[in-house]
């Protein structure tokens, strides 16, 4: 407990210093040694973190059957109030089951992305500046994560948020990328400030910001939420507790690229590619599964219908993003899609989970935290894996790859297969276990979601299934006769070869022993159960999916140009992603841009500012109307003298 | 030494330097330079000092705001009126903002060759202004040291700045000036009732305050008097029109002083004179105002979404940012208060650095027009990471100054739970939206993307615009030693705010413990 | 012969008012000249009269009447000095046209 403590600020420090090291010094380095440096200082926070969430788990975390929360340490940052010190911002170190999970998560993929980007982006310029963000965002995120207060996890989440912006537009000079970049900025910022105002008022009534206050229970309530927000309304009309808790997870849901605020997650994967892994596939999306699972008290017992509501949008998310998923083109596109997918379906099973580990009833938030696991080690893989093709064929798109099976690639190849059949759901790897589990927890609470996610789960074998034999079966590409496509080098394929031992193995508890029975709502332990049922019916659902994509696509033939044009209302629509970015598009440049600030600055240029310039014309115009008085003619200013004496000797008379 | 003595330094440092400047010889420009690089030093050490001192000093127990009060009699007679000088912990912040501007405000005039010394000499004159004001507790010499700062932007503007020169310089004065008439008039209003029937009328603020013998009807008439007359300068809507103007034809150093000290007098002075005199009117009428600043702050946002001149874009901030300003003070409460002082300090910081940086640009290329930019960031990183990091700390990044004052005042705002004011102080949090919108626009257009009207020719860069049907050709360079010191000087303050910002908000708290008393 | 104090009025402000219609819009010089000798003749009888029907045994009104005149003669030669100067200088004695102060 006291090395942890010594420990834990390391965490922190160690990434924010190597964010100013690389930053300001990183261009006076070798492009190698900044890259070493950073990778270096990555190793130290991962293996912190391994040995913080090891002796969480196995040491002194454990009391009895349950699972304790320890501030590690918590500094005063700022005081937002002289007389209540509950709303103090701390920069502090909060240590329970899901922050020790999260601590493993992006310390892993952080570094495999540190080691695999030293052959990725090897030549590029400014590889410095991108070890730099890179540490950036470690920091943002461990901030996140560690978070003791809810503003804390607010400050950090914009610098994730700037990171990622610093990363996306990592290629400055191609239009799309920075368009990308402002994008994904402006539209997750749009959704901070939800987040603000939800913070906003929830602070206002509970006085504090701090989470163990905030989410304290005790008998079927968050205590404190209860006692101070229950039966307020915020604007009169709204209760504020499903107010501020709905606003807060439309922030989450901002970040974590939740219908309608998905458009810029799949714009993002104009960045380099293991930044997408790292951000925008195992880390930073999962920001707002992470949120609403910290704030899960709150959200069961306070504001249950925000939660179901959760479910609901996960599950449209999920279906909508899969649907899309199924006819992109572009291997990364895919895989942002898939994303957005497998995020939703953590929120499906936030949104059906209970709070107590009895019975199971809180498997749903357990599987939800799962499956972020699970889901940020394999889809990691398969965006490197990606990376890896990329490199090889220098093509995003389908159309330029084909037979790379048979194109020296094995390990990548391998260890795409395995990601794939983990996405896929196929067991033993370690996504049909999560899946699994979200499947039985929605199954136990609505059958609508239910049917809904195991659809989702047929439609995600198919196009993951579809993106695998699209790129390693299929058909010869002729353009690999000027350029036979060849393995990536070492430092690529190895952290690969790591992401898919912990997908392929994460089933043994003696070597993966972190879940799922750890990490439980109430944080009390959990004895899973195995229904065999539903994991035949999801594994019938991912190999009917499975033998689909092979059907149509194992080899080159008009099968799915035919099926194309049999539906094309909906191919066309989904391949433009059902217009959604247009209607965004509308609304920002012509009703935003053309309309109010158009007409404001219009407004401001000729009628307020008019106004004054009026003021000024009218001083002018009416002086020189005057001034031809002062005409120097004699005889004129005699005539008004003697007009005046006129006027006023009849005044002087008429009031004799 | 005395309180009197110390705290006159501020005025008496750079009206030293203004006679040294007089015996330089105009041609001697280096001399010019280093004198005043020399000077603003001092300044900012005595600053540095004085806030340092002024923790010391401080006792959260004791019940004065003041410190380091002093008082010389200037004019008795009939009037009354004293040279008093003391400082609490607003004013010391701004203080030490101005100190941090002026010296940075040096550097960015650096490279000034047309009457380098009538233009230091107007700039010192502003200093004065300036630094007097924040010193100064008597009414008048408070309204005097406002004057003399308000006077030399005509003279810097209309000679030294660029485009409509003339007609920007002669709006800003009069928009200006008339802001003053009405805040003549407030200040002699509340001389007149300085204190209760019998008892000799004074111009000190602290007495004003203690006595507050002004009934509600008479504050009635003066403080909007007084509230308007502080807010022209700081840019309330909808007075706010020679902002734009001014700011775009004024030369850099002046557009950084102007907007990132001279606006502040006017939040400065509608919380220390209008409000905190006048506080029962205040409270009356605080919605009117409140409605007023609101809509700057979503007003000059939206505005500036649409800008093509880089120095509107930031002049419409500047409109929004100072709304938000005086909309927290309007709140009336210690934390929105203290967050409004820090976003003087945030915003003078930073949009100082944004009128460096653009100065910077334009001296370059000679276009400000953003449709004519682009890809600046091959050309000029060192320029363009600063003009991102400013950008970021506009749209409140945590870890940079925007973000601390924005947060205070929010959270201070929120403690208001009416349905009034929870609407504004929503529609003010859309700002931080819109911010993000027009400050990626102006990074994804100029800095970004490929390069525009930009000619490589043996590794330097050209700049090639058409005047008049001739080509010409500007050479571009990355920054150069004296704008490297402008925009370090200004980055470091940024960070500095953002990354602790216990210290100057717990200071600038203090101070203001006593307004949830006053406004109760 | 003992005509009423109002015969001598109306006379004196018949020729007052001759004189400012003279002074105003005559553009001679002479003539503006001319027109403030009239002026100054109806202040004269005014005095005069005055003189003689309400203090008859006093003599401050004619005394005053030959100060006027005195006045105005001096006066009359320092303008008709000018106005012969104008003339040299400019070939004419319009009022208009004397203008070279204005600018």
């Amino acid at each position: 407990m006291d090395t942890v403590k010594l420990l834990a600020p390391i965490v922190l420090a160690l990434p924010f210093l190597m964010f100013f090291v690389l930053g300001l010094l990183g261009n006076k380095m070798k492009p190698n040694v900044a890259g070493i440096l950073g990778t270096c200082g990555l190793s130290i926070v991962a293996i912190v973190s391994y040995f913080i969430a090891i002796s969480y788990f196995w040491g002194f975390g454990r009391v009895g059957e349950e699972y304790s929360q320890e501030i590690l340490f918590n500094l005063d940052w700022l005081k937002m109030s002289e007389t209540l010190p509950g709303l103090t911002i701390k920069i502090g170190f909060l240590l329970d089951p899901i922050s020790a999970m999260m601590l493993v998560v992006i310390s892993t993929v952080s570094l495999m992305v540190h080691i695999y980007s030293m052959g990725y982006m090897h030549g590029e310029e400014g590889f410095q500046r991108y070890y730099a963000v890179l540490s950036l965002f470690t920091f943002a995120m461990m901030g996140l994560v560690i978070a003791t207060n809810i503003f804390q996890m607010y400050i950090f989440w914009e610098l994730v948020g700037v990171s990622s912006f610093l990363l996306i537009s990592f290629y400055f000079i191609k239009p799309s990328a920075v368009a990308a970049a402002k994008k994904a900025f402006i539209v997750t910022r749009f959704a901070d400030m939800f987040f603000l105002i939800g913070i906003l008022i929830l602070s206002y009534y509970t006085e504090t910001f701090q989470f163990l206050d905030l989410t304290a229970v005790s008998g079927d309530h968050a205590t404190l939420v209860h006692d101070r927000m229950c039966g307020e309304e915020f604007f009169g009309f709204l209760p504020a507790i499903s107010t501020a808790m709905f606003l807060i997870f439309l922030g989450g849901a901002g970040k974590s690229a939740m219908f309608p605020f998905h458009i810029w997650l799949p714009d993002a994967m104009e960045g380099p590619t293991p930044a997408s892994a790292l951000i925008h596939a195992a880390t930073m999306v999962v920001a707002g599964v992470f949120l609403v699972a910290r704030m899960f008290p709150v959200y069961f017992f306070e504001a249950a219908d925000v939660l179901t509501l959760i479910g609901y949008i996960g599950a449209f998310t999920s279906l909508f993003a899969a649907v899309i998923a199924c006819v992109q083109t572009d291997i990364k596109r895919v895989l942002a899609f898939s994303t957005i997918s497998q995020i939703a379906y953590m929120f499906v099973a936030l949104g059906v989970s209970g709070y107590t580990s009895e019975h199971e009833a809180c498997l749903g938030y357990t599987s939800s935290m799962w499956h972020l696991f699970t889901h940020a080690m394999f889809k990691a893989c398969l965006f490197m894996g990606a990376g890896c093709i990329i490199h090889a064929v220098h093509s995003n798109e389908m159309s330029a790859m084909g037979n790379l099976a048979k194109k020296h690639m094995t390990i990548t190849h391998i260890t795409f297969l395995v990601s794939c059949l983990a996405i896929a759901g196929i067991p033993p790897f370690s996504g049909f276990f999560s899946k699994d589990e979200i499947l039985v927890a929605a199954a136990n609470k609505d059958t609508v979601l239910y049917v809904c996610q195991a659809f989702v789960a047929g439609l995600t074998a198919f196009y993951m299934f579809r993106l695998y034999f699209r790129i390693f079966w299929w058909n010869e590409n002729e353009s690999y006769k000027h350029h036979a496509p060849h393995e990536a080098p070492k430092n690529m394929t190895v952290p690969l070869i790591v992401l898919s031992i912990f997908t392929c193995f994460m089933w043994i508890e003696k070597f993966f022993p972190f879940f799922p029975d750890k990490i439980t709502a109430d944080r009390k332990t959990l004895d899973l159960e195995f229904d065999s049922v539903i994991a035949g019916a999801s594994v019938l659902v991912a190999l009917v999916g499975i033998g689909l994509a092979y059907w149509l696509y194992k080899e080159k033939n008009d099968k799915p140009d035919a099926i194309a044009s049999k539906v094309k209302c909906l191919y066309i629509s989904a391949s433009h992603r059902f217009y959604i970015d247009e209607i965004y598009l509308f609304v920002t440049r012509n009703i935003i841009f053309g309309g109010i600030c158009k007409a404001i600055a219009w407004f401001d240029r000729h009628v307020i500012d008019g106004f004054m310039d009026m003021l000024g014309w009218t001083a002018r115009e009416s002086a020189s109307g005057i001034r031809d008085v002062q005409s120097g003619n004699l005889q004129k200013y005699a005539l008004g003298y003697i007009l005046g004496v006129i006027i006023i000797a009849f005044f002087v008379f008429c009031s004799l | 030494m005395s309180n009197l003595l110390f705290l006159s330094l501020f005025v008496a440092v750079p009206l030293v330097m203004m006679v040294i400047l007089f015996l330089l010889p105009s041609d001697n420009k280096k001399a010019i330079r280093y004198t005043m690089a020399g000077g603003a030093a001092v300044i900012l050490a005595l600053a540095g000092y004085l806030t340092v001192d002024f923790l010391g000093e401080y006792n959260p127990e004791n019940p004065d705001q003041f410190l380091f009060t002093d008082s010389a009699e200037w004019y008795s007679g009939a009037l009354n009126i004293h040279y008093s000088v003391g400082v609490d912990g607003v004013s010391v912040a701004m203080i030490l903002l101005s100190a941090i501007v002026v010296i940075t405000g040096v550097f960015a005039s650096w490279s000034i060759e047309e009457k380098t010394k009538e233009y230091f000499l107007w700039f010192l004159m502003l200093s004065i202004g300036v630094f007097g004001f924040f010193i100064s507790i008597d009414l008048f010499t408070m309204f005097l040291f406002y004057e003399v700062a308000l006077i030399p932007m005509y003279l810097l503007i209309g000679l030294w700045g660029s485009g409509n020169k003339e007609y920007a310089a002669m709006k800003l004065t009069l928009m200006l000036m008339g802001g003053s008439a009405f805040l003549m008039l407030g200040i002699f209003g509340i001389y007149h009732y300085s204190a209760p029937q019998g008892q000799d009328l004074t111009f000190n603020i602290i007495e004003i305050a203690k006595n507050h013998s002004m009934d509600i009807e008479e504050q009635r008439l003066f403080f909007p008097l007084t509230f308007v007359g502080f807010g022209v300068l700081g840019a309330m809507f909808p007075f706010h029109t020679w902002s734009p103007d001014g700011h775009a034809s004024a030369p850099t150093a002046v557009s950084m002083l102007h907007a990132g000290v001279l606006m502040k007098l006017g939040g400065y002075g509608c919380f220390r004179v209008a409000m905190t005199l006048m506080p029962d009117a205040c409270k009356e009428q605080a919605w009117i105002f409140i409605v007023l600043t609101g809509i700057s702050v979503v007003y000059g946002a939206f505005s500036a979404c649409v800008q093509n001149d880089l120095k509107y874009i930031n002049a419409y901030s500047s409109v929004s940012h100072c709304g938000l300003v005086l909309f927290a003070l309007l709140m009336m409460n210690q934390e929105a208060m203290t967050g409004a002082v820090l976003q003087m300090l945030s915003h003078g910081l930073m949009t100082a650095l944004f009128f460096a940086l653009i100065g910077m640009i334009y001296g370059q290329t000679h276009t400000r027009d953003i449709r004519e930019l682009g890809g600046l960031m091959q050309v000029m990183p060192y320029l363009c990471v600063c003009y991102v990091i400013a950008g970021l700390a506009s749209l409140g990044l945590p870890g940079l100054s925007g973000f601390v004052a924005e947060m205070k005042i929010f959270v201070g705002s929120f403690k208001h739970a009416d349905t009034f004011h929870r609407f504004f102080v929503i529609a003010g949090c859309t700002s931080i939206v819109i911010t993000a919108v027009y400050i990626l626009r102006v990074v994804g257009k100029i800095l970004f993307g490929p390069l525009y009207k930009v000619d490589k020719i043996q590794d330097t860069y050209f700049y090639v615009s058409e005047h008049n049907g001739e080509v010409h050709h500007n050479k571009l360079r990355d920054a150069v030693w004296f704008e490297k010191v402008a925009t370090i000087g200004l980055i470091v303050s940024i960070a500095a705010i953002g990354l602790c910002p216990g210290w100057i908000s717990n200071m600038i708290a203090g101070s203001l413990k006593f307004v949830n008393e006053l406004f109760k | 012969m003992n005509l009423p104090i109002e015969a001598y009025l109306v006379v004196s402000t018949l020729l007052f008012f001759i004189g400012v219609f003279g002074f105003i819009a005559r553009k001679n010089l002479i003539g503006i000249l001319m027109s403030v000798e009239l002026i100054l003749n109806a202040v004269n009888i005014n005095f005069v009269v005055f003189n003689r029907f309400l203090y008859p045994n006093e003599l401050e009104g004619m005394i005053y009447s030959l100060f006027v005149i005195v006045v105005a003669a001096a006066e009359s030669a320092v303008a008709i000095a000018i106005i012969i100067n104008v003339y040299r200088k400019l070939k004419n004695i319009s009022v208009e046209s004397i203008e070279s102060l204005r600018n």
